[in-house]
């Protein structure tokens, strides 16, 4: 169980914390932010190369495979990341109850919003239906 | 019964402890970067919008691309990008310091300065050098 090495001892006697999730975020926000390295000097390699392009131009690269999985792991990997750092951010700031669950809801809701709506962009231009 | 009614009165009356907030740390350029950090992120969070806008309109047609490009031309969409472009790479340096500290290094003082400073020098070096590479791969400013 490698990853239990990870749990600070409190959490191990007492269970998983008030989130029920223990360290859970910080683990996926540190793995999320070494996946975003990589992927984030591909966005900006890809938006420098399609510049001041036509949009038929601009249709074939990004649907091309390898452009499009990496604009897809991309927007997977970046949504998980802002869902789990607006949170905090709440989490921080937001302490009124009621204010605090519609931030919260709402932090999902854009997330699923963007991610999905990129997503299925990515593979309309990717199957060019 | 003197334990008792103390036992059962601090733990009402006992101010809870209370983590330390911003006000109680010396100003200096870490602490200016970690506020950045944070403050850079939550930029970036609307700023997927324009990725967002970005494949949308490349997936709508050459109107709705048109219409993006129109507004990423414009001043406005220009110096939005520039932001957003500084937020990304800032959080990116910043996000890799995390790293580091994450791994048990560089938090020495001088280590510290030199991790802080880097960030900033960092992003702001390569935002240029992105906009200039940018610049140069449409063939000039226009």
């Amino acid at each position: 169980m490698k990853q239990n090495q990870i749990l600070t001892p409190m959490r191990r006697v007492r269970g998983l914390g008030a989130a029920h999730t223990g360290t859970q975020d910080f683990w996926h926000q540190r793995i999320t932010s070494v996946a975003a390295i990589p992927l984030t000097i591909a966005l900006v390699v890809i938006v420098i190369s399609l510049l001041g392009r036509s949009h038929a131009a601009v249709v074939q690269i990004l649907g091309s495979p390898i452009v499009a999985i990496i604009m897809l792991l991309f927007i997977i990997n970046t949504a998980y990341h802002m869902w789990i750092g607006l949170q905090e951010i709440i989490i921080d700031y937001v302490h009124e109850d009621k204010l605090k669950l519609v931030t919260l809801m709402a932090n999902t809701f854009f997330v699923f919003a963007i991610a999905f709506a990129s997503a299925f962009a990515i593979l309309k231009l990717s199957f060019g239906v | 019964m003197a334990e008792l009614e103390a036992g059962t009165t601090t733990a009402a009356q006992r101010p809870r402890p209370l983590s330390p907030h911003l006000q109680v740390y010396k100003f200096m350029l870490s602490y200016l970067m970690s506020g950045l950090h944070r403050i850079s992120g939550f930029v970036l969070y609307f700023g997927v919008l324009l990725i967002a806008w970005w494949l949308v309109a490349a997936a709508a047609g050459p109107n709705a691309y048109g219409n993006f490009e129109w507004f990423m031309g414009s001043l406005i969409g220009r110096l939005v990008l520039l932001g957003y472009t500084w937020a990304l790479l800032h959080h990116l340096l910043g996000g890799i310091r995390h790293l580091i500290w994450d791994l048990g290094y560089g938090f020495e003082p001088a280590e510290r300065e030199f991790l802080a400073l880097a960030t900033i020098v960092g992003s702001i070096s390569l935002t240029l050098i992105v906009w200039v590479v940018g610049y140069l791969a449409m063939g000039g400013p226009r």
